[in-house]
């Protein structure tokens, strides 16, 4: 608890020695959490509780010893207890007000005497005791700040031989640090909470209520002056050694009804201090609760304030004469408006409305049109602290519209805030390693503010700025020097690289970076190189324009300083217009060059390969935006990289695989990593020992496989085993991500799924079906619905229990999952024996559901899943039968405008329809206009589905009749003219259907169809054969009942 | 110089610098024999004088800082005699162009140690460091300033906390943070310089 009493805990400021707590809200909980603590030691931990302390706790009580019951010897004004420690010292003493307590029993038993004077004593307790945890265990344990070692000496004491004491001690120890960190926490929260003052917003309601007072009936206050006219740089009156407590101004303040009020402004709210004393001087002792601005304070104070100032309200919109308001009011809605933009968000306006934000840290506070709501109903309700002024602000936010919509920012404010604090904290671990590879889209980062409003500043940000004036006022020796000390800060440290900013110490060092002097920009870029791992950072160095400088730098004789130029630039060049920056500068060119190095004829040696390392990060972080990948191929980098590929350093391969399998996005890469044979180092780095190299070079094959061509390449080249292999890794998710991608892409080609089916890689992977991420997922799935080629392996997914898992996953709701499971529940429902487990588990039931998914990709994949269930499942008609609306659904599909949808919509159809009952249905649900509708198509695909699901659907009623009346006719006779035999077969199976009906026999001969029919006649596939001929003789015998009809 | 002893001469530096060809250093032998009879050719000196040393240094290499010239000419002066000899001329230079990290540490800390006593104290670094910071009028006592930056040396380099550097301290930290190589002044020219420096003089014959 000693570090909580010592940093969250407010003591009062003016006293030094021994000092007193405040009594605030925030040290009220403090001190009864410290209370329930002790309350309950005795109960929760018996053994600890009779620990004797090495001094007792001793305070001045307010207890009187009557209080003092059973267990203690009272005699007149002294008590004792009765329990004793060892040498016979009573374990609680009390004479003359002075409490000694030796134990937490005592303690315990103090706070249940005390009742409701607790709070007290445990007040007197800490003030008398400021770091009990001395007085307990002894001086060594005494609090510190940093790093606090005594636990660990302890725990070695323990380790070293079993002394009962010692291990108690470290039990208590233990306890008091959890209450210290339960403490510090609960203390945060309400830090958190707390609104603070800045000079501005003190000096803008000054002004406003200035503009309000004066002599008169209706002002709301007589005056209202500054106790000083002097203003400091940042704004404030205060003294500085008083600024040091925070506080910004003095008012002297003359309401009406009352005596003038010395009030203080600090940056913890509005408090009334001690007023002039004798020669001047004020006493600077807080005097009153503390409250959030001067109007809330001047409510609580005086009646005729608030009486007034609801008059003040006509006055106020009719005399726009107060320049000072009226714009005011405009920029607060201004900002209400932008707050509530900010909360629909798009991240790109977060750097603009986060500055918003900040300012608004200060104008939340500042009193604008809604003071006058709260003026009013203030009065009607009396108020004791700050904190109930806080609650009824809201309250009154509920019953008046205008505080209504000043609520609204108030917790649009506190949201933005709270996601700040949660991705600020991400920024800082790996949010965006490099190593986050992107996709084919461009990935951007955005700085997220981090939270401002404290004034305390972290010791980093004096010490960096003690130096930095050596460096602003030095020459270059002095700026060496005081550059190299200030890298002993640890950059890695936030509040360290945020002092780089605050300081103002971040322009002074890209100044530096712009001077002849090679050794201040060595030590320079050292030092941005670290602290530009921070996101704020980067783009305060972008702004700054310090990239064009550092691209310049690249040109450098220098080899160290080109290579931390390029380093710097890997750091910086993680956000999109960083990396436009440092495209339009040529910088892509020279980083490109820097790859160049490899010296002809000699070994690498270590400094061109450095160079080169460097060289590779930074195009590597450039080559996320297309733009950039096109710029590295045109400056030639491609060979390079292909170079660099062949070397056996991962220090420098990871990053040139990293670009290469970011630049794989674009198909211009993916043949450059063909032709340039590139696909036999990314299978030998597979087996690399860096797991990151591995990641890096899946995922380039990943990328790459979907060219047929790359996939052979990688099977020639034996990489299909090595990936096999890392599947066994599933810890590292990235890895495993890259890797089962891979994967999936090179299974599209049928000779690799044998292959892997000799590594029983489909085993593995149906092993992965569960409990991995969804990026993992999509490729699992994605390579075992590729693996379903080989009718083996749809029998070896069963076998493993791998169909029960993917139909779980059909209930997922990424999108790109759901395809990928689509399509591999349907090539695993093509066998009986899966479609029996897929039925058991109602798994067409979720595929029906699926087409109703929102996305295209989804409908069509489940669409093609549906035709081998219907055509597998046992009584299929009865199973489609009882999805209710299920048959509506489907046929209603046949208006989507996906080509893809309908293409499988038709096929899917085509297997309905062969239950007879269920046609009926589909008929009544008009799906023979809907595919009259789409015969007019140019897709082939879609051509020959279409005509076998019009063949099927013409079982039904006087459907035949219908796709006539519909006109599908005609363009089925076109079909047979295409030259996809599939088109035409399909196209002849249904004409010969549709000619039963005689009215389709003459639009059938009109179309010519006779000739394209005769051919198929001739072909040697029996269905075929039969149905040309069919409708041949359909045709024939009518036009023989004609001439019959006619001439006989 | 006849033909002979310069070749002469020229083999055994090249092979006692190791940095040099014969070459080069027969490239350096006769710039220095044009320098010296530009700079005093009344005289029949045998090497540079301090002047005429400054001027060479400030002429080929830009360097300026006085205090830090002169003791860079105690240092190539190695007997002590007060001027350069084409010996020390070359031994000099093959540490400026072309020294390692090692000879480079040696050199500088004899550069700063200016008394010879194989340590840096205070006072020589404040002897160094005085004219470093620009004097602004609003400061207090500029020369408060100065000791400031000794003590962030001092914590930076001195590693056995006895308050001077000696050479251990000083190569350890510079081995740490090569950029310490030139913490109290310029004493080696910039790569830019040295590379115009060498192209000068050694046309042709600068291998990649």
């Amino acid at each position: 608890m000693g570090a909580a009493l010592e940093r969250a805990a407010q003591w009062t400021a003016a006293g030094s020695g021994t000092g007193t707590l405040e009594i605030t809200p925030l040290n009220e909980s403090l001190l009864n959490q410290i209370i329930k603590f002790a309350e309950e030691f005795s109960t929760k931990h018996p053994e600890e509780a009779a620990f004797v302390f090495r001094e007792p706790l001793e305070w001045k009580t307010q207890l009187d010893s009557s209080v003092f019951g059973k267990g203690y010897v009272v005699n007149e004004a002294a008590v004792q207890s009765e329990a004793t420690s060892r040498d016979g010292q009573p374990l609680l003493l009390l004479s003359a007000s002075t409490l000694r307590v030796r134990s937490f029993d005592q303690l315990s038993r103090v706070t249940q005497i005390a009742m409701e004077k607790k709070l007290k004593e445990a007040q007197a307790c800490l003030e008398a005791n400021r770091d009990p945890i001395v007085k307990i265990l002894g001086p060594e344990y005494a609090t510190v700040e940093g790093e606090d070692t005594s636990i660990l000496h302890l725990f070695d004491k323990v380790k070293r031989g079993y002394d009962p004491e010692t291990e108690m001690k470290m039990k208590i120890i233990l306890l008091l640090h959890q209450l210290d960190l339960q403490l510090l926490n609960s203390s945060l929260k309400q830090i958190s909470q707390d609104v603070r003052l800045n000079p501005a917003a003190v000096n803008s309601e000054v002004n406003l209520l200035k503009n309000f007072s004066g002599k008169g009936e209706d002002t709301v206050l007589e005056s209202l002056e500054y106790t000083s006219d002097y203003v400091f740089a940042n704004g404030c009156r205060a003294p500085p050694w008083r600024q040091v407590h925070g506080d910004i101004c003095y008012l002297v303040i003359k309401p009406h009804d009352t005596d003038p009020l010395y009030i203080t402004c600090n940056t913890a709210g509005v408090f009334l201090n001690g007023g002039l004393l004798k020669g001047k001087e004020l006493d600077y002792e807080r005097k009153s609760d503390v409250y959030k601005d001067i109007v809330t304070f001047l409510r609580e104070r005086s009646p005729r304030f608030v009486e007034n100032m609801a008059k003040q309200e006509y006055s106020f919109f009719k005399e726009p004469a107060y320049e000072k308001n009226s714009q005011y009011v405009e920029g607060a809605d201004a900002e209400v408006s932008g707050q509530s933009q900010n909360l629909y968000d798009s991240t790109e306006k977060k750097v603009k409305s986060s500055a918003a934000g900040r300012r608004s840290t200060g104008k939340k506070l500042q009193p604008t049109m809604q003071w006058k709501n709260t003026g009013l109903s203030a009065s009607q309700r009396p108020k004791s602290s700050d904190k109930a002024s806080k609650k009824d602000t809201e309250e009154e936010g509920r019953s008046s519209t205008v505080s209504s919509k000043m609520k609204k920012k108030f917790s649009a404010n506190a949201k933005s805030l709270k996601i700040n604090r949660a991705s600020g904290r991400k920024t800082s671990s790996s949010l965006e390693d490099v190593s986050d590879s992107s996709s084919d889209a461009e990935e951007d980062e955005q700085p997220i503010r981090r939270q401002e409003g404290t004034t305390d500043l972290s010791p980093e940000y004096w010490g960096i700025q003690k130096l930095s004036k050596y460096v602003k006022a030095g020459d270059p020796t002095a700026t060496v020097i005081a550059l190299c000390s200030m890298r002993d800060f640890n950059m890695a440290q936030e509040s360290c690289q945020l002092a780089f900013k605050d300081t103002g110490c971040l322009e002074v060092l890209i100044n530096l970076l712009d001077t002849e002097e090679t050794n201040c920009q060595t030590g320079s870029l050292k030092i941005l190189k670290e602290i530009s791992q921070n996101i704020l950072i980067r783009h305060a160095i972008a702004d700054l324009g310090g990239l064009e400088i550092m691209v310049k730098i690249l040109d450098s004789p220098d080899k160290d300083l080109k290579c931390l130029a390029a380093e710097t630039i890997a750091h910086v060049a993680r956000f999109k217009r960083a990396r436009k920056t440092v495209r339009q500068y040529g910088g892509i060119r020279k980083l490109v060059g820097l790859l160049e190095c490899v010296s002809v004829g000699t070994p690498y040696q270590a400094k061109d390969t450095e160079i080169a390392r460097c060289g590779a990060l930074a195009l590597w972080s450039c080559s996320k935006s297309t733009k950039n990948k096109k710029a590295i191929r045109k400056a030639g980098g491609i060979p390079l990289l292909a170079t660099w590929l062949k070397c056996s350093d991962a220090n420098i391969l990871i990053p040139v695989v990293g670009t290469l399998q970011e630049c794989a996005s674009e198909p211009s890469y993916r043949l450059a990593i063909k032709t340039e044979g590139m696909i036999e180092n990314l299978v030998k780095n597979l087996s690399s020992e860096h797991e990151e190299l591995q990641m890096h070079c899946a995922s380039a094959i990943f990328k790459c496989a979907e060219d047929k061509q790359i996939r052979d390449l990688v099977r020639q080249h034996g990489g299909l085993q090595p990936l096999s292999v890392l599947l066994d890794n599933s810890e590292n998710k990235k890895l495993l991500a890259a890797v089962t991608g891979a994967i999936w892409k090179c299974a599209i080609s049928i000779e690799n799924v044998s292959k892997f089916r000799e590594y029983q890689t489909i085993e593995t992977l149906v092993g992965l079906l569960t409990d991995q991420p969804e990026e993992v997922l999509i490729n699992v799935v994605g390579a075992l619905g590729e693996c379903c080629q080989e009718k083996i392996n749809r029998s070896t997914i069963r076998r493993c229990g791998g169909i029960p898992p993917l139909v779980k996953l059909l209930t997922a709701t990424d999108q790109a999952l759901l395809v990928n499971v689509n399509k591999a529940v349907g090539a695993c429902a093509t066998e009986t024996e899966n479609m029996m487990i897929i039925d058991s588990l109602d798994g067409v039931r979720l595929l029906w559901s699926l087409l109703k998914n929102p996305n295209p990709d989804v409908q069509a994949s489940a669409a093609w899943a549906l035709c081998p269930c219907v055509e597998n499942a046992k009584d299929s008609g009865e199973m489609v039968r009882s999805f209710v609306g299920g048959l509506e659904l489907i046929v209603s599909l046949l208006k989507s405008k996906n080509k893809e949808v309908l293409t499988s919509v038709c096929a899917a159809i085509a297997n309905i329809a062969k239950d007879e009952e269920n046609l009926a249905v589909m008929t009544d649900h008009g799906v023979v206009p809907l595919l009259s509708k789409l015969a007019n198509t140019n897709d082939n695909k879609l051509k020959r589905h279409l005509a076998e699901a019009v063949c099927n659907c013409c079982m039904w009623g006087s459907n035949r009749a219908a796709f006539g009346e519909y006109k599908a006719v005609g363009p089925l006779v076109r079909y047979m003219k295409t030259n996809d035999p599939s088109v035409q077969r399909a196209a002849a199976l249904a004409l010969y259907q549709l000619s039963e009906e005689a009215s389709n026999c003459i639009i059938m001969h009109e179309g010519g169809v006779v000739k394209l029919l005769l051919v198929m006649v001739g072909s040697t596939d029996d269905p075929l054969q039969e149905a040309a001929a069919g409708c041949v003789a359909n045709i024939r015998r009518l036009a023989l009942a004609t001439e019959k009809a006619k001439y006989g | 110089m006849s033909r002979k002893r310069l070749q002469f001469l020229a083999e055994s530096l090249s092979r006692s610098t190791k940095h040099f060809s014969e070459v080069e250093v027969e490239c350096l032998i006769k710039l220095f024999d044009a320098l010296l009879a530009r700079s005093c050719s009344q005289f029949a000196v045998s090497g540079f004088n301090r002047i005429a040393f400054r001027d060479t240094l400030f002429a080929a290499f830009g360097m300026t800082d006085d205090v830090v010239l002169d003791r860079v000419f105690s240092t190539f002066d190695r007997s002590n005699s007060g001027c350069i000899t084409v010996v020390e001329w070359v031994e000099g230079l093959a540490i400026l162009l072309r020294g390692t990290l090692e000879e480079k540490i040696k050199y500088c800390f004899a550069v700063y140690d200016l008394n010879g006593d194989g340590y840096i104290s205070r006072e020589e670094m404040f002897q160094m460091l005085k004219d470093t910071l620009i004097k602004q009028p609003a400061d207090e006592d500029p020369d408060e300033a100065i000791k400031d930056l000794i003590e962030i040396v001092l914590k930076k380099m001195d590693y056995d906390h006895d308050g001077k550097l000696s050479f251990a301290d000083f190569e350890q930290a510079v081995k740490d943070e090569n950029l310490l190589l030139e913490a109290f002044g310029p004493c080696l020219p910039d790569i830019k310089s040295r590379i115009a420096f060498e192209e000068r003089v050694f046309p042709d014959t600068r291998k990649l």
